[in-house]
Order: C-alpha cells, then structure tokens, then sequence
C-alpha cells in the first residue's frame, strides 16, 4: 500500500517502511524523465531486447509484443537503453519540450 | 559467589552480554573494545551462549550486519571504538532510521589524526547526531548495569532506536575494579526476551523496508524520528528506576552529586565525574558549597532537567573531552549553555577542554575550575573563553 502523498507525519508506519511488498509499480517515477523514447513500429522486428533490457520494466509488452504498444511513461525515466540496445535503430529518444501541449 | 568480584570494565561488559545471550553479534576488533568482543567469542566457542557470533571484515560490515540481523526479528549487539565508530558512520543513521534497537558498547577513544589508542570523547561527539542514544557511564559498574538496561530502553515499543552504552578507553575499560555481576536468572528475566517489532519473513503480511524516500516523504519520516526521542527521558528514568528496585542501584538521565545547596558546580561525563565527586568530598570538608552534575544520557540531551539542576547556582563549569573544531566553543558547553538560556536560566558558565588523547586529569586540575568558579561567581560574569586543563601552555 502506498500512501496518499497528502499524508502527515504522524500518519506513516515506524522506520519509514511501506507496508505491503512490490510497491514500486504504485510509485510513478516518470517525471523524471528529460527524454521521452519513440519507437518507429515500421522497422520493429520485434526482438524483445527492448523489453529485456529496460531497468524499470517500462517497455510495454502484451502477447509477446512490443512493436505497436508503447512505453509505460509513468515509469520511463528516459534512460536510453532501449535506443542504445535496439539492433535496428528504431528507438529514438526526444526531449519532452516536443510533447508539450 | 562472592558479593562483588574483580573485572576489567570490558570483561564485566562481555559478562552481561553473556547474560543477555543476545541472538546476533557481529563485530571487528579494535583497540580499546577488543577484549568485550574477544571474551564474548571464548563464551560463543565455549558454547555457554546460543548467540550467532559473526566475523566481518570491517566495523561497515559489522553494523550492516547488525541491522540486517535487527531486522531480521533477533537482539543484536555490538562493540567498537574510535575509528571503528567513523566507519560505521553511514550505517549509524541506517540503524536509527530503520529504528532497529541495536546495542552497542562504545568504548570511547580519541579519533586519529595523529593515532592514538587513549580515551577522550571525540568519537561519541561524532556520532551524536546520528540518532542513537548514547549513555555514558562512569564505571565498570555502570558500564555493566547500562548494558541491560540499554536493551530495555531501545527495545522499548514506544522506542525501537539503537543505544550506545559509552566509557572511558582504558580509564574504565581496562581498570579493574570491583563489580557487582548480578545472577543470570535474575538480570535475564528483569531484561525479558525479545519482541520484534515485526516480523521479518511474515508472507501474510509483507513490507518494503529502506525504500527510496525522496522530497515527498523524507522529511515526514525524519518528523516521525524526532517524535521518538521525546518520550526517551521518562522511559530512561523508568528503565533507571526499575533497574534500582530490582538490583539496588537506580539510574536516570543525571547524577546530581551534592547538588542541593551547591553554589558551584562541575558538569562531566564519564570516568571524570569520579573524579570530580572526590573533589567535591575533599572541598565540602573545608565547608565550599560545591557540587557535580554527572550527565548519564548525552543523547537524549535532557537540557530542560540540566536547567533545572542548574538554575539558581552562581557559577557553572562544563568540561568536554573533544572539540568541535571551528565551533564557537566545546560541544557540551554549546549545548549545556544553549539549553540553559532556552529555559531562561542565567548563570555564568565556564568552558574547558581536558584530557585529549587520554591525557590525565588529576584531582588539581579540577580543583583549579572549582577556585575559577569562586572567581567568576564573585565577579557574576565568566568570559565565554576555551580553557585547558592539563596543556602545556
């Protein structure tokens, strides 16, 4: 269990625990991200290295795919690997001014 | 058994960790604390404790070990000393944080450089914001008496922090004095057993210890931390009282040593308070006014009940064994005076540093600060210098 991000002091468990175990996928850590990975789908071979290699699990993958689905960009922190790791050069990274609204 | 029998400050400390037979210790030599971890071993080896005796590589490992085993749901102790301390440093705060009641015998010696093995008290100063408590004790005795009670305290629900049981390197840790070493049914069952806060390995209910803790939580936590240290006089009091009732010497956050009517008083810590007491004999017999206030816990600082032991008096002296290098003065005469003008008490306060690296403080040195505070209470004002006691100057 996470706690709301409103919760006072004196609200959470001793010794700065989360109760509950595999809370990560709670916590976004996607803002921290400067550079956001854009696949193109049309050369994707499908390869999975992609998947493989993201620390954080943010390569989304659904039926063994990867091409069409995307990133997780609440998890993303725009690392890079999966650019520097794909074969076919197919991942490129972009500054997240570019998806401003 | 006799009533009382000869030991080293260290063997009486070894004798009650054997006493407590705590689940895990992991520790790595170093001068002067060695021989509590050395006896111990003999007692692991000899089979008479059940204790999972770890040897690590440095005093880092040592204290990650520590915790790793706190958590792990067992009581775990500890010794070390000086350099030892600094090495643990980051792992200090890990313990305190995580809020796992480790116990650790701090034998106190002078931080390098340049080396040296002899007391002073710069490496509990170093260690004082760190989040342990640290008890200092003027004996072998205390020494041996504070190990069981540190337990109680730390181990306290409404606690959980680690504790520092501080004496003097050699002074009192290769002294041999006389000791009272209680029976083993006795102190095991007045210490108790061990309650984990949680249980580690519980699948049922699971939880993330260490996690990362950025700008939205961090400080919320270390609020939490604060809140912890506010109920450690009264427990240490209750801990103290209850040690007296069962065993016949009680404890508190101070030792007020013919303080009713003094007019002038020494504040020290640690073997020195000894000698202080003996002055303070040695003047009352010429009918002075003088008394010592021996602080027993220097975290948690009690300042409103030192305050209050002070207000009213005309001259005050703190003595401190370390420096705080650059610092407008001492550490315990920083935080004695600042606690003192906190509770609107106003009495001159005089400042010395002694017995650096173990140099000796004699009876006539302490003489000296009580004929200084004559002085300065005539005059009603100290000047806010350092002074030395022992230097060549």
């Amino acid at each position: 269990m996470m706690y709301p991000k409103d919760t006072p002091w004196h609200k959470l468990a001793r010794g700065g625990i989360i109760p509950g175990a595999a809370t990560a996928l709670a916590y976004e850590t996607g803002g921290w991200r400067t550079f956001r990975p854009v696949r193109d789908d049309e050369c994707c071979i499908n390869c999975l290295f992609c998947w493989v290699y993201c620390p954080d699990g943010a390569v989304v993958c659904e039926d063994k795919t990867v091409k069409g689905r995307g990133f997780d960009l609440d998890h993303c922190k725009g690392c890079a690997v999966c650019a520097e790791v794909c074969p076919k050069d197919c991942i490129s990274m972009h500054p997240e001014s570019d998806f401003a609204q | 058994m006799p009533d009382q029998i000869a030991l080293e400050g260290n063997i009486a400390v070894a004798e009650a960790m054997r006493q407590i037979n705590p689940d895990v210790v992991a520790a790595y030599p170093i001068t002067p604390s060695t021989e509590v971890v050395q006896a111990f071993s003999q007692f692991v080896a000899d089979g008479v404790v059940d204790t999972e005796f770890v040897a690590v590589e440095s005093e880092h490992s040592a204290m990650s070990a520590c915790i790793s085993a706190s958590l792990g749901g067992g009581r775990v102790m500890n010794a070390t000393s000086s350099q030892g301390l600094a090495l643990m440093w980051e792992m200090l705060y890990i313990a305190s944080s995580l809020r796992t009641p480790i116990t650790l015998a701090l034998v106190n010696r002078a931080l390098s450089g340049n080396i040296n093995i002899h007391c002073d008290h710069s490496d509990s100063y170093g260690a004082r914001d760190c989040g342990w408590l640290q008890l200092f004790c003027e004996n072998a005795q205390e020494a041996y008496d504070s190990m069981f009670q540190a337990v109680k305290i730390g181990e306290d629900m409404r606690v959980r922090l680690p504790v520092m049981v501080c004496y003097d390197g050699f002074l009192v840790s290769h002294s041999v004095e006389m000791v009272k070493v209680e029976e083993d049914a006795a102190v095991k069952a007045w210490v108790g057993p061990y309650i984990p806060d949680r249980p580690f390995l519980d699948i049922e209910h699971p939880y993330t210890v260490g996690p990362l803790d950025l700008q939205d939580f961090y400080f919320e936590h270390k609020r939490g931390q604060i809140e912890a240290y506010k109920c450690l006089p009264d427990i240490i009091e209750e801990v103290g009282a209850s040690f007296g009732e069962a065993f016949g010497r009680s404890y508190g956050l101070m030792e007020p040593y013919m303080m009713d009517d003094a007019e002038l008083v020494v504040v020290s810590l640690g073997s020195t308070a000894g000698t202080v007491k003996d002055v303070v004999d040695a003047l009352r017999g010429q009918g002075k006014a003088v008394g010592g206030l021996k602080l027993r816990a220097y975290r948690p600082f009690p300042a409103a009940e030192i305050a209050a032991q002070l207000a009213g008096k005309k001259a005050v002296a703190i003595l401190d064994r370390a420096m705080s290098f650059g610092a407008a003065s001492a550490p315990l005469y920083s935080e004695v005076t600042s606690g003192l003008y906190a509770n609107r008490v106003c009495v001159p306060c005089l400042g010395y540093l002694y017995g650096l690296g173990g140099r000796e403080i004699l009876p006539e040195h302490v003489e000296r600060v009580y004929a200084d505070l004559a002085e300065a209470a005539a005059a009603g004002w100290a000047e806010p210098e350092m002074r030395y006691l022992g230097l060549r100057e």
